[in-house]
């Protein structure tokens, strides 16, 4: 065991982690912030796209203990209570989820993405989102939430 | 119906927001790996590294000793824990080979991931470390993953009971004799389509948690299914549970498109093992392990042939199928193929038509539902004949499907079956126009002329589906066991909001959503004041689930019986208490009004008195709530054309996609921006088919595109925005008139693609092509069409 500490969505936590411990299931099971999917076990899917620091990652690929020092923001520190981030809302508005899984993930991947280009090209955003899936949307209506996101933040 | 169909409608038609939205985007979802029961334990499945193996031997010893196990068995060790095997829901002949197929092999594994043995432990790593330490002695047998290999003489058997790999033939003919229109035809075309296996992944991998109350013997399993009414019933006679305890609820699920279309051994398993431990158990597919135990989709040899006049007119359709089952039959596996036997002709008008299935089993996952079940498959054949058919007469193949698109309904096709309504000419015209055919061919040319190593493509697909599965008498002279109704609840609470029950089980579909949007404008209540509830058979006990495009088509249709049956019952409450006759009434959207005045009662106050039954009529009962099932008479039948514009690379072989039309009919809307969603969604699955996705195995039957590195599941950097529309051609058989369209994309798009990128080889002499029409397969073909 580990001790690790780290800060999740503004709170700080202290906890003993098995050496093996994705930070997925830690953020999953110890935390009980269960918006942070598991799509795949290859890092191909980005269901578990959380950030670390400001940046995207997969919390699937990272231990807990890689975490540790760490600031970590997931979907559910994204908005405040009862609040839509800009990101969250234009996801609502222009109908870019549907079953929801991969939503999240989704979600902080264009967080991350208008940090780094506010005013992002179709084919930017679709590259950049090359390490999301999802099956439902065709990405069709992602594509639009994002551009309508980097109008609004 | 007895609520006029011109009622003031206000929501349907809109794109009103989705009320699934507030909790998914804010991780707030409930799916079965975000559900914790105290004293949970979890459950690892240990699978065969063999596609055919005898298994002479299962060691727990060490398995059991290791840390935090709760119990372990084997496949022989459960035996005395079925009461029936697996379910299989559909023999499609009365002599089909069915083997008796239970959660685990026993004496022989069939396919890779086949489970021989179970593990219990207190956390998932622990289950997964036990799993490893189990140790099964297997007799490798040779394997067969190739449906003609297994059907040549000397194949491995799969089944030995059944001395063959044959499982069933079905026969289908109609119209004119076929035989005669072949030999009279002017022209014929012969083709033959190779359907590669394909794996549905969803985003979300399966997952189970049985929980029991030992005492009573009740049975609770949370399942990631579009089936928990159907898994309810199957999984009571397979366990012994009695279906009266046993409750089964779908939570959120993350995608479906048929793969959980299905009652798996883990289902059974988590319950047999939730009983003999007491312990709530967990089992959450990796995905990985998705690949291998979730039923995979197609993989079918299709031969068809067409017989047509000199002119182009087609007469007759003639096709052939040898379709993989896979090592066992799921619950709809030998029917799957057959969802698409009655549109093989396609939206052409033709007078004979002749179709026989053989599935065959082998030594790979089960085959079953996969988005679209065959229609995709039978889209795909006749598409692209069609295309094989003008490029022989030389005709331009969007005049060879004017020629023979049918242009009056209703139509009675030549394989059986009516279709409803359509006006398939009308969405072809829309289609080029927003395409701008002339300039395209004339880009096309420009950059044929001058030889451009990038040269375009453009394919075409005018399709119909028939989907709503289904009529329950049609289904039984099929031989399936079950029916195809749909069953919807309205009940009004005492405050006035309002509860709708559907026996439909979205994952992804919106249902939240568009069932509010009806019963808002049919009864006058707010969107915001009515709440949907489905996927718990406690709940909404009445259903049949999602699939095959029913929950619109058959769901909604028992939506609307159940909202007049509370308007005629709210009428009496009405008349009693404005003291008129229920004739003086008027009905306009949720309010009763006296005609001729301004005299009014609505619904809702309606409801109240309803409630609190101090003054209702004499005999009338109590509380407005009103159940109806709905069975429906025919199929759903949408159609459109949809147009592929490929820009295939000559020198790499890579086809990018680079525009997509898509003009459907789907008759009304009732919700614009979920139906594109729909249908975005359809076309990339399609085009996914067509450009990127196949399940490969190697010849000792591994499956080698094991995960999402190797199977190429598109993302957004492979596609484009598609561009769409509709026309509205309302079904004269939905209440709505509306008609399903969950599959129609994925029916549509991948005939589209192909047609699209032999279009763009054409240049080369290239007329036929395998898909996944990867960089590899395009740049061999143009190879070999120069040499």
């Amino acid at each position: 065991m580990r001790q690790i500490a780290l800060t999740v969505n503004g709170e700080r936590h202290e906890a003993d982690v098995e050496p093996r411990e994705l930070l997925v299931y830690f953020l999953r099971e110890r935390l009980g912030l269960t918006g942070t999917h598991v799509g795949c076990d290859t890092s191909s899917c980005g269901a578990c796209t959380v950030l670390l620091d400001g940046e995207s990652v997969n919390s699937c690929t990272l231990l807990a203990v890689q975490a540790d020092g760490g600031d970590v923001t997931t979907i559910e520190g994204l908005a405040g209570h009862g609040q839509l981030h800009p990101v969250q809302q234009a996801f609502h508005e222009q109908h870019a989820l549907q079953c929801g899984y991969c939503t999240p993930g989704f979600v902080m991947a264009t967080v991350s993405l208008l940090k780094e280009q506010p005013e992002p090209t179709e084919a930017e955003i679709r590259k950049a989102l090359e390490g999301n899936l999802c099956r439902c949307t065709g990405y069709v209506n992602i594509v639009k939430a994002v551009q309508q996101s980097a109008a609004a933040v | 119906m007895t609520v006029t169909e011109e009622a003031t409608q206000t929501l349907v038609g809109t794109s009103a927001p989705r009320k699934e939205d507030a909790r998914l985007l804010t991780g707030q979802g409930s799916f079965v790996d975000d559900i914790t029961i105290p004293g949970m334990v979890w459950m690892a499945v240990v699978r065969s590294p063999y596609a055919h193996a005898r298994i002479r031997g299962v060691d727990l010893t060490k398995a059991r000793a290791a840390e935090g196990v709760v119990a372990a068995f084997s496949g022989s060790e459960l035996a005395d824990d079925w009461m029936a095997p697996l379910p299989m829901a559909w023999p499609v002949t009365e002599d089909i080979n069915n083997p008796s197929h239970y959660a685990l092999a026993a004496d022989k594994a069939r396919y890779a991931g086949d489970g021989v043995a179970v593990v219990v432990a207190a956390s998932r790593g622990l289950a997964q470390d036990a799993a490893e330490l189990v140790e099964v002695d297997y007799e490798p047998l040779p394997a067969v993953t190739d449906v003609e290999a297994a059907l040549a003489d000397g194949a491995p058997i799969v089944h030995d009971e059944f001395g063959t790999n044959r499982c069933y033939t079905w026969p289908l003919a109609g119209g004119e004799d076929v035989d005669a229109l072949f030999a009279e035809a002017e022209v014929t075309v012969e083709e033959r389509y190779r359907q590669q296996r394909l794996i549905p992944n969803p985003m979300e991998p399966r997952g189970v948690i049985a929980s029991t109350v030992p005492a009573t013997g009740e049975v609770t399993l949370y399942t990631s299914s579009q089936i928990p009414h159907i898994a309810r019933v199957t999984l009571a006679l397979g366990t012994g549970v009695p279906e009266s305890k046993l409750r089964v609820i779908a939570p959120d699920v993350g995608g479906g498109f048929g793969s959980k279309l299905q009652v798996y051994p883990e289902e059974a398993l988590a319950i047999v093992l939730a009983r003999r431990t007491g312990l709530p158990v967990k089992w959450i597919e990796e995905r990985t392990e998705n690949a291998l135990a979730t039923h995979h989709g197609r993989d079918m040899i299709q031969e068809i042939a067409l017989a047509a006049t000199a002119e182009g007119k087609i007469t007759a359709v003639r096709v052939r199928l040898t379709v993989s089952m896979g090592a066992y039959l799921m619950i709809i596996t030998p029917g799957t193929p057959l969802l698409g036997a009655w549109v093989y002709g396609g939206a052409y008008d033709i007078k004979g038509y002749s179709f026989e299935c053989s599935g065959v089993f082998t030594n790979q996952t089960p085959t079953d539902a996969y988005r679209g079940a065959g229609r995709p498959e039978a889209t795909y054949a006749i598409e692209r004949a069609v295309d094989a058919l003008a490029r022989k007469l030389d005709k331009d193949p969007v005049e060879l499907r004017r020629l023979n698109l049918i242009s009056e309904f209703p139509h009675d096709l030549a394989s059986g079956l009516t279709v409803d309504s359509g006006d398939y000419h009308a969405t072809l015209d829309r289609a080029l126009e927003m395409l701008d055919y002339d300039g395209f061919r004339r880009e096309q040319a420009e950059r044929r002329e001058r030889g451009d190593t990038k040269q375009l493509g453009v394919g075409f697909s005018t399709y119909l589906e028939m989907c709503g599965l289904a009529p329950s008498r049609i289904l039984g002279a099929l031989r399936y066991v079950a029916g195809g109704w749909e069953a919807a609840t309205i009940r009004f609470l005492p405050t006035g909001t309002v509860q709708v029950l559907t026996g439909t089980t979205p994952h992804g579909q919106s249902h939240d959503t568009t069932f509010a949007q009806v019963v808002a404008d049919r009864l006058g209540v707010g969107y915001d004041e009515i709440e949907v509830l489905h996927g718990d058979t406690s709940v909404v006990p009445l259903g049949m689930d999602t699939y095959g495009s029913r929950s619109l088509a058959i769901g909604i249709a028992a939506l609307c019986s159940a909202t007049d049956k509370i308007v005629a019952k709210a009428q009496r409450i009405a008349a009693h208490g404005l003291e008129v006759a229920e004739a003086d009434l008027q009905y306009e959207a949720g309010t009763f009004r006296v005609r001729g005045t301004d005299r009014t009662m609505t619904v809702k106050e309606a409801a109240f008195a309803a409630w609190h039954a101090h003054d209702l009529p004499d005999g009338l009962e109590p509380a407005l709530e009103e159940t109806a099932v709905y069975d429906p008479s025919v199929f759903s039948w949408p159609g459109g054309t949809h147009i592929a514009v490929v820009e295939v690379d000559a020198e790499t072989g890579v086809a990018n996609l680079v525009r997509y039309v898509a003009v459907d009919d789907v008759g009304t809307v009732i919700n614009p921006q979920i139906v594109d969603g729909q249908v975005h969604g359809g076309i990339t699955q399609g085009v996914a088919q067509a450009l990127y996705e196949e399940a490969v195995y190697d010849e000792n039957g591994t499956l080698v595109t094991g995960s999402l590195v190797d199977y190429l599941v598109p993302s957004a950097a492979e596609l484009p925005s598609y561009e769409l529309d509709r026309t509205v051609t309302q079904s004269p058989n939905h209440p709505l008139g509306a008609k399903g369209v969950g599959e129609t994309g994925t029916i549509a798009a991948t005939p589209a693609v192909v047609n699209a990128v032999l279009d763009a080889l054409a240049p080369y002499g290239v007329t036929d092509i395998d898909m996944p029409a990867s960089p590899e397969r395009v740049w061999r073909a143009i190879q070999e069409a120069r040499s």
